[in-house]
C-alpha cells in the first residue's frame, strides 16, 4: 500500500505547501529505501567487489596481454583485441579441453541423474523402514570434502590398491587406472557422480513428493499400468525438478576442476583436462590474458547451455 | 562402474515398488528393493570404509598389501605423524578461522539482505533482487582471475581474510534468508510499525528471534562451504603458514605420493572429513534442507 502512496505523491503535493499526509507517506519511503539499501550493503560490497567488477574485469582481461608479473607494472599491459581468443581457437591443447569437458557433461550429467532419480524413486516408493539411514547414506558423498574423496580415489585405483586386488581374486588382472588414457576420465567421473548423485537424489526426492497421491490413484483405477503411471505422470510432472537438476549438473560439470585436478591433474597426456583446468594452468603459468580468454569461454558456455535446457525442457503448453 | 549396473537394477525394481505401493503394495518386490537399495549403500559406503580403515594400518603393513581391505592390526600411528611432522594443527587452525570468519559474515549479510528484499517495499527491489540471481549463476572459474588481481592489490594475498572474504556474503544465504523471511506474516511487522518502532528495531526485536531455523540453515551451509572450498585458498594460500585443511592436504599428500605414504594421506583425509560427516549426521535436517532449498552447495 505504500507504494500506492508513492506513486500518487509527486503528482498530489505542489512544493511548499505544508506536510501533508502523501508527502509524509513519500518521506517514509524515501526513508524505507535507505534502509533497505543500508540492509543490503554488506552483500552488495561483496557482489560489487568479488561477482560484478570481476565478471567486467575477466572480459577486460581477456583482451590485453595481461601476466601474472605486470601486476606490479600495470601499464606495460597492451590491448590487443581479439587476440588471445584467436589464440584459443588454434591452441590445440584447448580445443582438446573443450572435447574432453563435453565428455564430462555427456557422461557425468545422465549417469548423475540417473543414479539420483532412480534412488529417489525407490525411496519414494512407500517404504518406512530404513528409509531416514537409506537417505542419509546416499547423501553423505555430497558433504564429504572433494580432497579427501579424491586421496581414498588415487588409494584404491592405485595399481596394487583395492580395485585392482578385488579384480585380481576374480581373475582379471587389474590396470594402472589413473596412468591409462582411456581408464582416467572413467574413474575421475566416477568420483564426480559419486560426489553429486546425492543432490540430485534429494531434489528429485522432494519433486516427487510434491505429486498429490491421487493422481496415481485415480490413473490406477483407470487401469494405467506402473509403466504408463511413471511415463504419463510422473515424468511430466516432475519436468520442472528435471530441468533444474539438469541445469545445475551442467554447470558443475562444464566447471568441472577438483575431480581432474586432485587425481590425475589433467594427466595421461591431458586425456582428463578440463577447460576449468586450462584456464588454471594457463593462470599458473602467468598468462592471465589468455586464462581470463578461456574462463570468458566458460561463463559464455554456461550462460548457453542454461538457456537451451530452459527452452528445451519448457513445458509445452 | 559397478556403482552404475547396481543402480540400473534398482531403477526397475524401483518402478515396480513405486506403482505398485501407490494402489497397495505387493509382498514379492519389497525384499528386491531393499536389496537393491543396502547394495548401493554399501558402494556409497565404500570410499569411507576404504578411507578410514586405510588411515588406521601400520606404514608397514600398507607396503606389503596395499589392496587388503580390512586392516590386521589398528594404529594411531599415522594421526600422530600428521600432527606432529606434517604441521596439521596449524591447517585445521586456519580452516577453523577462516570458517568462522565465513559464518558470521554470511550470518550479518544474508539476515539483513534477505530480510530487506523479503519484507522492505523500496525503489530498486527488482534489481537487488536480480544481483542476488547472477551471483549464482556466474561461474567461479569466470572470476577468478580477476578476483586473484584484487586480493594482490588490497594486500590481502596469502591471508586468511583473502581466503575469506569473497565467501563472506554468499548469495545462496540470502537466498535462504529471503525465502525464509517471506514466510514471515506480514502484519506481525506492519504491527509494530503501527506501534511507531523503527525499522532497525523491526528488524532486531520481532525479525531476527523468529529467523532462527533460517539462521541455523546458513550457519551450517557457509561452514560447509568454507571448510570444503578448494580452489579458492589453493589460489591464496601461498606460503604454509596460511594453508587451510583442504590445500594443505593436498600438498602433503602430493609430498607423500612420492614415497606412497598412504597411511598418511587417509589420515589426513579423516581428519578433513570427519567433522563435516559428525555435524551432517548430528544436523542432517538443516543440510538436506538447505541444499533442497537452493539447488547449491
Amino acid at each position: 500500500m505504500t507504494t500506492t502512496l508513492t506513486r500518487r505523491a509527486p503528482g498530489t503535493t505542489p512544493r511548499g505547501r505544508p506536510v501533508t499526509a502523501p508527502a509524509r507517506a513519500r518521506h517514509r519511503s524515501l526513508r524505507r529505501t535507505a534502509v533497505a539499501w543500508l540492509f543490503l550493503a554488506p552483500f552488495l560490497v561483496v557482489f560489487l567487489l568479488y561477482t560484478a567488477i570481476p565478471t567486467v574485469a575477466a572480459l577486460g582481461f581477456s583482451l590485453t596481454d595481461l601476466h601474472g608479473a605486470d601486476l606490479r607494472h600495470p601499464f606495460a599491459v597492451d590491448f590487443t583485441g581479439l587476440e588471445n581468443y584467436l589464440r584459443l581457437f588454434q591452441d590445440q591443447t584447448f580445443l582438446r579441453d573443450i572435447l574432453n569437458t563435453a565428455v564430462f557433461v555427456a557422461v557425468g550429467v545422465p549417469l548423475t541423474m540417473g543414479v539420483g532419480f532412480a534412488l529417489a524413486l525407490a525411496l519414494n516408493s512407500g517404504i518406512r523402514r530404513l528409509r531416514g539411514l537409506f537417505r542419509t547414506v546416499f547423501f553423505a558423498p555430497v558433504v564429504t570434502n572433494v580432497v579427501a574423496a579424491a586421496l581414498i580415489w588415487q588409494y584404491a585405483f592405485n595399481p596394487s590398491g583395492t580395485v585392482n586386488k578385488v579384480l585380481g581374486a576374480v581373475g582379471f588382472a587389474g590396470p594402472n587406472w589413473l596412468d591409462d588414457q582411456h581408464l582416467a576420465m572413467p574413474v575421475v567421473i566416477l568420483l564426480g557422480v559419486w560426489r553429486n548423485f546425492g543432490t540430485a537424489m534429494v531434489l528429485f526426492l522432494a519433486g516427487l513428493q510434491s505429486i498429490p497421491q491421487d493422481v496415481y490413484e485415480a490413473a490406477a483405477l483407470d487401469g494405467a499400468g506402473k509403466w504408463r503411471q511413471l511415463r504419463h505422470i510422473t515424468l511430466p510432472l516432475l519436468l520442472p525438478t528435471t530441468l533444474m537438476v539438469s541445469v545445475l549438473l551442467t554447470v558443475f560439470y562444464l566447471q568441472v576442476f577438483d575431480e581432474p585436478y586432485l587425481l590425475t591433474n589433467g594427466g595421461p597426456l591431458g586425456s582428463t583436462e578440463s577447460v576449468a583446468l586450462y584456464t588454471y594452468h594457463q593462470f599458473g603459468v602467468g598468462e592471465f590474458g589468455v586464462s581470463s580468454a578461456a574462463s570468458f569461454v566458460t561463463l559464455v558456455l554456461v550462460a548457453l547451455v542454461s538457456v537451451v535446457q530452459f527452452r528445451l525442457l519448457r513445458p509445452r503448453a | 562402474m559397478t556403482a552404475v549396473t547396481a543402480s540400473q537394477n534398482t531403477d526397475l525394481t524401483s518402478h515396480t515398488a513405486t506403482a505398485r505401493s501407490a494402489v497397495r503394495p505387493r509382498p514379492v518386490a519389497r525384499p528386491l528393493l531393499y536389496a537393491a537399495l543396502v547394495l548401493c549403500a554399501l558402494l556409497t559406503l565404500l570410499p569411507f570404509v576404504w578411507g578410514i580403515g586405510g588411515s588406521l594400518r601400520s606404514l608397514d603393513e600398507i607396503r606389503s598389501d596395499p589392496g587388503a581391505l580390512v586392516p590386521h592390526h589398528f594404529t594411531l600411528d599415522n594421526f600422530t605423524r600428521l600432527f606432529r611432522t606434517q604441521g596439521f594443527g596449524r591447517f585445521m587452525v586456519n580452516s577453523i578461522v577462516v570458517a568462522a570468519m565465513v559464518v558470521v559474515g554470511n550470518i550479518v549479510a544474508a539476515s539483513a539482505a534477505g530480510y530487506a528484499l523479503a519484507k522492505l517495499e523500496f525503489a530498486g527491489r527488482r534489481l537487488a533482487f536480480g544481483a542476488v540471481m547472477a551471483a549464482m549463476m556466474v561461474p567461479f572459474t569466470a572470476v577468478f582471475v580477476p578476483q586473484f588481481v584484487l586480493t594482490v592489490d588490497m594486500g590481502l594475498a596469502d591471508t586468511l581474510a583473502g581466503i575469506a572474504l569473497p565467501s563472506l556474503a554468499m548469495p545462496m544465504s540470502v537466498f535462504i534468508m529471503r525465502q525464509y523471511a517471506s514466510s514471515i506474516p506480514d502484519e506481525l511487522l506492519e504491527a509494530a510499525r503501527i506501534d511507531g518502532a523503527g525499522e532497525f528495531r523491526i528488524f532486531f526485536r520481532i525479525f531476527l528471534p523468529l529467523a532462527g531455523p533460517a539462521v541455523a540453515t546458513i550457519t551450517i551451509m557457509s561452514f560447509l562451504n568454507s571448510w570444503n572450498f578448494f580452489i579458492w585458498p589453493l589460489i591464496v594460500a601461498q606460503s604454509t603458514s596460511s594453508y587451510t585443511l583442504p590445500v594443505g592436504l593436498a600438498a602433503t599428500s602430493q609430498a607423500a605420493a612420492h614415497v606412497t605414504d598412504y597411511g598418511l594421506m587417509l589420515a589426513g583425509a579423516v581428519v578433513v572429513m570427519l567433522p563435516v560427516l559428525v555435524l551432517f549426521l548430528c544436523l542432517q535436517r538443516y543440510f538436506v534442507q538447505g541444499i533442497a532449498g537452493t539447488g547449491m552447495r
